[in-house]
């Protein structure tokens, strides 16, 4: 396991430092919340609750803006996902092809409900509300990429895959 | 077998990778080498004939033919039965124009798309675009909003508000400081048209803004596009960079005085951010909180200033406008609904896929027509037209013409063109269940009829799906209409406020499906949300 602690950066270094630099990065554009939060969830795996107060005191609002915005939008992670990420579509187009089978041959298939992470860390199930491939559907994103016309025979192909990448890192 | 190097197009749209493009691509690519053929590969965005995708093309002194549905492992087997000398196949359709699906659309917004390499200035060029660009910097900024006004061009993101009164407001307003943005939190389900095409022509989205950008003197831009669109974002990021490198963008546009600078910035999974006033908090970088109107965001917008906000494809409709003129435009579509609109057809649909015509164009030609009834060759049972807050019609409604007016008067909506198909397997109940459940999931929570309304509007329909008995169920019933009323009535924006649409259009045409069907000695009461 490779797999840094919570609130640790990629390379190790000290977190608060690295959320200065990416403030600064941003510092400029309007807005900059958003993007702000975007690169600190890139880079953690997702806004630890321990930094709102360096972003808070960055931008000079309060540690309650900063929470308030993170805890709005679902892209932004209290804790880190599994390694992999497998988001089953949801949504009306998909559930016209057999998308709610699909997510509970998921379920079942990793043994975990929507939005929650495989004991061993590897894989987080969750759903999402179209990834506008609705003419393919049901779909399913695996790390940000998105496969259609996918079944349970393929999920379980794409579920596989997921576990040997994240397999080789480690 | 001859030596010249030939051209194949293997679509980089999200819909075709989706289903195999990069393999067939790198397939082409190996197996060509091993034949000794040289092959330039130049990945295109889709043509939208997303049944066939990937379709593959190979460029031929008398036009492009198609191929498709290919999978990487066919590849070998077409080149060796001499697909790159336009062979014919089990698996070839001739000449691509002259697919029937294709070539009976009226693609103006959606004629680049697919056929150019999405990043390539000089193709874009080539195929005629900056046209409109050109002429719009030679007009007044009051004659390119007489232009698109006299267009009759409305609003495509599902309101339908006429684009040239938005933005002759904007005009109007005071104030050095104003902005463009570019609505691409296209969070419906069964839309994908403007995923497709920032993915396939994101230059003609640039000049749409700019063009917008030079009548109501805006100098800023920015294209809010959801997190769940990944190529979308890099594509309009990689075209932004070349736009500015070719003065479409920046300072002094193409000679002229003007200068606009434009922006991406990137959604973070909320549907609530397709409504333009939580856009614009979400802009602001807030909570995307829905603002009580008004102030109009064209007086009052982002950070307080004028504020032009367009769907994408209002926006890429305005280069075609200014280049071939509004008249042109004009005399497509019926009634108040001008132009072509981008229908994408979606769901449980034999040839799903992207269909732009003139309005007017009945529900049933989209659906049985291009669309072929359904992928499971089981009957059309439900047709949801408009994204998640549009209603459900039955195939008696499929006469009824693609004009916002007419769908109004039917109690549903055009909205932003998608059309999504059921067979006769859908649960309707569940479908008006989900409805309510997903304004419950997505509500920003600001107005309490949407708030509260929708929690209870779950509740509700399954008190009636499970009721004990018939006065129960009736009973229920009015409180579900009542429900529905005041989310009508007293929500803030369109999410509380049409989430019954599919509700009562569900209850209106597919009574049955409302009938009490389990007993009172089942246990479990509620449906169980994944």
């Amino acid at each position: 396991m490779t797999v840094p602690p919570l609130g640790q950066g990629s390379d190790g270094g000290n977190p608060s430092e690295r959320v200065r630099e990416i403030v600064a990065d941003h510092r400029d554009e309007r807005g900059a919340l958003l993007p702000i939060l975007h690169a600190v969830q890139t880079e953690f795996g997702c806004v630890p609750r321990e930094l709102i107060p360096t972003i808070a005191a960055e931008l000079n609002i309060s540690r309650a803006d900063v929470h308030g915005v993170a805890s709005f939008y679902r892209d932004f992670l209290d804790e880190p996902a599994g390694r992999s990420t497998v988001r089953v579509c949801r949504a009306e187009a998909c559930q016209a092809v057999g998308a709610n089978q699909l997510v509970e041959s998921a379920q079942q298939q990793l043994g975990v409900d929507m939005g929650t992470t495989t004991p061993d860390g590897d894989v987080t199930l969750d759903d999402v509300f179209c990834l506008g491939n609705c003419a393919l559907g049901p779909s399913v994103a695996v790390d940000g990429i998105t496969y259609g016309r996918v079944d349970a025979a393929r999920l379980a192909t794409l579920i596989a895959k997921a576990r040997n990448r994240v397999g080789a890192h480690q | 077998m001859t030596t010249e190097a030939v051209t194949v197009f293997v679509p980089r749209d999200s819909a075709a990778r989706s289903v195999g493009a990069d393999d067939v691509a790198a397939a082409i690519a190996q197996h060509a080498k091993s034949t000794g053929r040289d092959v330039t590969i130049v990945r295109n965005g889709s043509r939208g004939m997303l049944w066939l995708e990937p379709l593959i093309e190979v460029a031929t002194p008398k036009g492009r033919v198609a191929y498709g549905p290919v999978q990487a492992n066919e590849v070998a087997g077409l080149i060796d039965a001499g697909m790159l000398d336009a062979a014919d196949h089990p698996l070839a359709h001739g000449p691509t124009d002259e697919i029937a699906w294709l070539s009976g659309q009226q693609r103006l917004t959606f004629a680049r798309v697919g056929v150019i390499d999405p990043l390539s200035a000089a193709s874009y060029q080539e195929f005629g675009g900056i046209t409109g660009l050109r002429k719009a910097l030679e007009l007044s900024p009051e004659d390119v909003i007489t232009a698109v006004t006299e267009s009759g061009l409305r609003g495509r993101g599902g309101a339908g508000f006429p684009a040239g009164i938005k933005w002759n407001t904007v005009r109007n307003a005071d104030g050095p400081l104003k902005f463009i943005c570019a609505n691409a939190d296209e969070g419906d389900s069964g839309t994908y048209a403007d995923r497709m095409l920032m993915e396939g022509d994101p230059f003609l989205l640039i000049e749409g803004m700019t063009i917008a950008a030079h009548a109501v003197g805006a100098t800023e831009g920015y294209i809010y596009i959801r997190s769940e669109y990944p190529d979308a974002i890099q594509t309009m990021r990689s075209a932004i960079e070349i736009a500015y490198a070719h003065g479409w963008l920046g300072e002094g546009i193409l000679g002229t005085p003007h200068n606009f600078d434009l922006f991406i910035r990137v959604g973070a999974g909320a549907y609530i951010c397709g409504e333009e006033t939580s856009m614009l908090e979400s802009l602001e970088g807030k909570r995307a909180v829905v603002r009580a109107k008004p102030p109009l965001p064209a007086l009052e917008g982002l950070f307080g200033k004028p504020t032009v906000v367009n769907n994408v494809l209002t926006l890429a409709a305005v280069p075609t406008i200014m280049a071939s003129g509004a008249e042109a435009y004009q005399e497509l579509g019926i009634g108040r609904s001008r132009g072509t609109q981008v229908f994408q057809l979606a769901g449980n649909i034999k040839q799903g896929g992207i269909v732009e015509t003139a309005f007017g164009i009945s529900l049933g030609d989209l659906v049985n027509g291009y669309g072929g009834g359904t992928r499971t060759g089981r009957p059309v049972h439900a047709v949801q037209v408009g994204g998640p807050l549009g209603a459900y019609l039955p195939t008696s409604r499929f006469d009824l013409p693609m004009d916002y007016e007419a769908f109004a008067e039917a109690k549903a909506m055009v909205g932003h063109g998608g059309v999504v198909v059921f067979d006769d397997t859908v649960d309707m109940a569940h479908q008006a269940r989900f409805a309510m459940e997903f304004c419950a999931e997505e509500s920003c929570g600001k107005c309490t009829p949407c708030r509260v309304g929708a929690t209870r509007g779950v509740e509700v329909i399954d008190r009636i799906r499970f009721a004990e008995d018939a006065d129960s169920h009736a009973a229920n019933l009015v409180v579900l209409e009542d429900l529905c009323q005041v989310m009508t009535d007293g929500s803030l924006c369109a999410m509380g406020g049409l989430t019954p649409m599919p509700v009562l259009s569900a209850l209106e045409h597919f009574p049955d499906a409302f009938e009490p069907t389990h007993t009172a000695e089942q246990t479990s009461r509620t449906e169980v949300t994944p």
